[in-house]
């Protein structure tokens, strides 16, 4: 990854949130949204901008769920196993995608980095159990089937756009 | 454009503009763009009717204007209607007409016939046992509720000021700012007997009098949003649905606690309800009711949104409170309390969103008023989430003290493809469940902690027969263990250890003495853990087992699943009388558990079995069963 580039988007995110000790987490969030993790090579950076220590950073990105120090895919699915999901059978939707995908519990993110799929406590959305997201975008009462029908288009959507 | 307001008759001004635009839009269309409907295709409906509406030259507006509009149509998105089942859903005003299920090829219809001529169009209402209901207000999942909180949820354009404006939004505030002295509305909060909405019950009155009572200069108003019990989605609603509620309420909060800054801490998974906070507080900002000197009255206030990374446990207090400070969110030993050491170590005000939401109705109808409703101990109406196997899912309002029969019969609709009522399980991983017996109890914060279960944040989550009520202990327990933060014993290791029980029952190694140790670590955990969400975490065992001893007892000694759930204590068998020999199951079986000679009864090896249930879709003569 070019490091100049990185800098900048770093700036960029600092200058937004402030270079303070309680803009640690906003920071991180906003690093994770445009690299979809947080890459360790920034943290010397960080932490020196927002006067804490790079164990502090570490603390902090390994303490929330929704931070990853690994790379995730382009296309981030994540299953609702809340109780009305969990209820209404997400589990079998899970195995359908890891089945699909050859992932794991322990294997989140596809080989080629194009799928991560992990599960979520719960988005909310429990009058449409069971339901799932692909980059927040929510898909609502899904089955195994449907699941496996969405991993196709969504390997076609991405074909298109890199003939396009 | 939003003027800037300078003083209280500006405000008062602005309210009577917006309140006759409103009058003069003769005609509304409401499109649900609750998260619900928006993931069943909402905001493509709004679009298209939209479309629609310039090719037929309808004059309509997508905005309330401060100058009204003859004989405009509104077209508004508004919050969620609760009804997420029947989306997209919407709404035709005068006539209060509520159309189900919308598609994009129906939107023609709805201009055509109900706008332009104002006919209903029957296939599009909701429809039970032959019945058509035209009326939203009609529906049996609306008829028995007691809408306050969510009274303005899907009435409203859930991202315009001026709407909330133009139905009488922020006179609350504008009393606490300059008819009403802080000891007044905390007299009046008080007085209200209104209860921390968040799980707690405790009194907001007495709390607010705490942190006013305060020497530090220096305090802070916090909204906690981190709605994160699985099956709970309460908060979420109000914040998408009806923002400008909510500030006002942590402005009367301020004003009342003489604090100057608030913090509206919202989970990660709600990505909808931080935008359209950002949007409200914005356009708050823009008028001059956030800032310095609101109104000449020389109350300054500002909020902030932090948002969550994603841990449950930041629901509690000074997790929280941690986490806006960007530390990792983990509670810490009380006292000293958050009334007196909160965020940033300064006094703070920490309620829930729904508690917020109540505080203007207070100051706007009377503390008396809001005593009227519900039991004298717990008065108001709480917002509950409706879900798992119930005819209507959604979200709901009733007030404290309806019983479980009426919600979930009455509103509910009762249970999904005929099953049994068996029981809900209430507030959550820190709530408990409640049976049959339980039906006619009143739901409060009182009555439910004698019956050993918690309201909790309000997630209803209603099971039939085939749930099997280990299964669910199990998967609470599963979710606490991996939100517990790790700080103290008794939860890190305690709730690890229930759950290694808990799963080796389900997987048929349950022992003698299993329950026992179950109960002791519960008891251990419950006694010595060092926040709420650790206190309760046992919580749901607990009840599951008061409740259902003999499933537990039918996993442990005789390795059986009574509701046939758990898979690894499934029998498959074949029946020798049907078996015709046909050898598909064996080919089907992927851990060649099956034998036998062609045209001669087949064995399965319950050793090798898996118990995937393969062979028992393979088999074309239903041969093959589970017991």
């Amino acid at each position: 990854m070019n490091t100049h580039e990185m800098y900048q988007t770093a700036d960029a995110i600092l200058d937004r949130c402030g270079r303070e000790q309680r803009s640690v987490i906003a920071v991180l969030q906003g690093i994770q949204e445009h690299y979809r993790y947080l890459p360790r090579e920034l943290f010397p950076y960080l932490a020196e901008q927002l006067g804490v220590s790079e164990a502090r950073l570490y603390s902090v990105a390994t303490f929330y769920e929704n931070f990853s120090l690994d790379p995730k895919g382009h296309f981030v699915i994540k299953v609702c196993d809340g109780t009305a999901c969990h209820v209404r059978k997400s589990i079998p939707i899970l195995e359908r995608l890891r089945s699909d995908l050859g992932l794991s519990d322990k294997k989140v993110t596809t080989d080629d980095l194009l799928f991560t799929v992990e599960t979520v406590s719960c988005l909310g959305a429990c009058g449409l159990a069971p339901v799932i997201t692909v980059n927040d975008k929510v898909h609502p009462g899904m089955t195994p089937d449907k699941a496996s029908e969405l991993i196709k288009q969504l390997r076609e959507e991405l074909q298109n756009a890199d003939n396009a | 454009m939003l003027t800037m307001l300078k003083t209280r008759a500006d405000l008062d001004a602005l309210r009577e503009r917006c309140a006759a635009a409103a009058r003069a839009e003769e005609k509304k269309i409401l499109v649900c763009a609750g998260t619900g409907c928006v993931s069943s295709g909402s905001l493509d409906i709004f679009d298209r009717l939209r479309e629609i509406m310039s090719e037929k030259g309808v004059d309509c507006t997508v905005e309330l204007q401060e100058e009204p509009h003859e004989h405009a149509v509104g077209m508004k998105k508004s919050g969620c209607h609760g009804f997420c089942e029947m989306g997209p859903l919407v709404r035709i005003e005068p006539q209060g007409w509520l159309y189900t299920r919308v598609r994009l090829s129906d939107c023609e219809e709805i201009v055509e016939r109900t706008i332009l001529r104002g006919e209903h169009i029957e296939r599009l209402a909701y429809q039970k046992d032959g019945t058509v209901h035209k009326e939203q207000e009609d529906i049996p999942f609306y008829k028995k509720q007691t809408r306050l909180v969510l009274e303005h949820c899907g009435h409203i354009d859930a991202t315009s000021i001026l709407e909330y404006l133009a139905i009488g939004g922020y006179t609350a505030f504008e009393k606490a700012l300059f008819d009403l002295s802080p000891d007044d509305i905390i007299r009046e909060v008080t007085e209200s007997n209104l209860r921390g909405r968040g799980g707690g019950g405790f009194p907001a009155g007495r709390k607010w009098s705490q942190v006013q009572r305060q020497k530090e200069p220096v305090k802070y108003v916090v909204c906690n949003g981190d709605e994160g019990d699985p099956g709970a989605f309460m908060d979420r609603s109000i914040m998408e649905g009806d923002p400008h509620r909510m500030l006002e309420g942590m402005m009367i909060a301020g004003r009342a606690c003489g604090a100057s800054e608030g913090y509206i801490y919202v989970r990660a998974e709600y990505p909808m309800a931080v935008s359209r906070l950002q949007n409200a507080i914005a356009q708050a900002e823009a008028c001059g009711l956030l800032g310095r000197d609101i109104l000449g009255s020389g109350f300054d206030f500002t909020l902030h949104i932090s948002r969550g990374a994603g841990a449950f446990v930041c629901g509690e207090g000074s997790a929280l409170t941690a986490s806006i400070e960007g530390k990792r969110g983990m509670p810490r030993v009380k006292p000293p309390r958050t009334v007196e050491h909160g965020l940033f170590d300064k006094p703070t005000v920490l309620n829930n969103v729904e508690t917020y939401a109540n505080v203007p109705l207070i100051l706007n109808r009377g503390a008396a008023w809001y005593k009227s409703i519900g039991p004298e101990n717990s008065p108001g109406t709480k917002a509950f989430a409706l879900t798992g196997n119930i005819v209507n899912t959604g979200l709901i309002e009733v007030p404290m003290g309806t019983t479980l029969r009426e919600i979930i019969f009455d509103i509910g609709g009762g249970m999904r493809d005929g099953g049994e009522f068996k029981a809900v399980q209430i507030g959550g991983p820190s709530g408990g469940c409640l049976t049959a017996e339980h039906l006619d109890m009143p739901l409060d914060f009182d009555s439910l902690k004698k019956a050993g279960a918690m309201i909790g944040s309000g997630g209803l989550v209603v099971m039939d027969q085939h749930t099997c009520m280990v299964e669910v202990a199990r998967f609470f327990m599963n979710f606490t263990q991996n939100e517990s933060c790790g700080k103290c014993v008794p939860c890190r290791e305690g709730t690890r250890r229930m759950l290694e029980i808990l799963e080796r029952i389900v997987a048929g190694n349950g022992r003698d003495g299993d329950i026992e140790l179950l109960l002791e670590l519960a008891d251990t955990i419950t006694n010595t853990a060092l926040c709420g969400l650790g206190k309760s975490a046992a919580l749901p065992v607990v009840s599951t087992i008061k409740n259902f001893r003999s499933e537990y007892e039918a996993h442990i000694y005789e390795k059986r699943c009574p509701t046939g759930n758990c898979r690894k204590l499934r029998r498959i068998s074949i029946d020798p009388k049907l078996c015709k020999g046909c050898s598909k199951c064996s080919r089907t079986c992927p851990a060649g558990a099956i034998s036998g000679v062609l045209k001669q009864p087949f064995v399965i090896d319950p050793d090798k079995c898996i118990k995937c249930g393969a062979c028992v879709e393979a088999c074309p003569f239903h041969a093959i069963k589970e017991d």
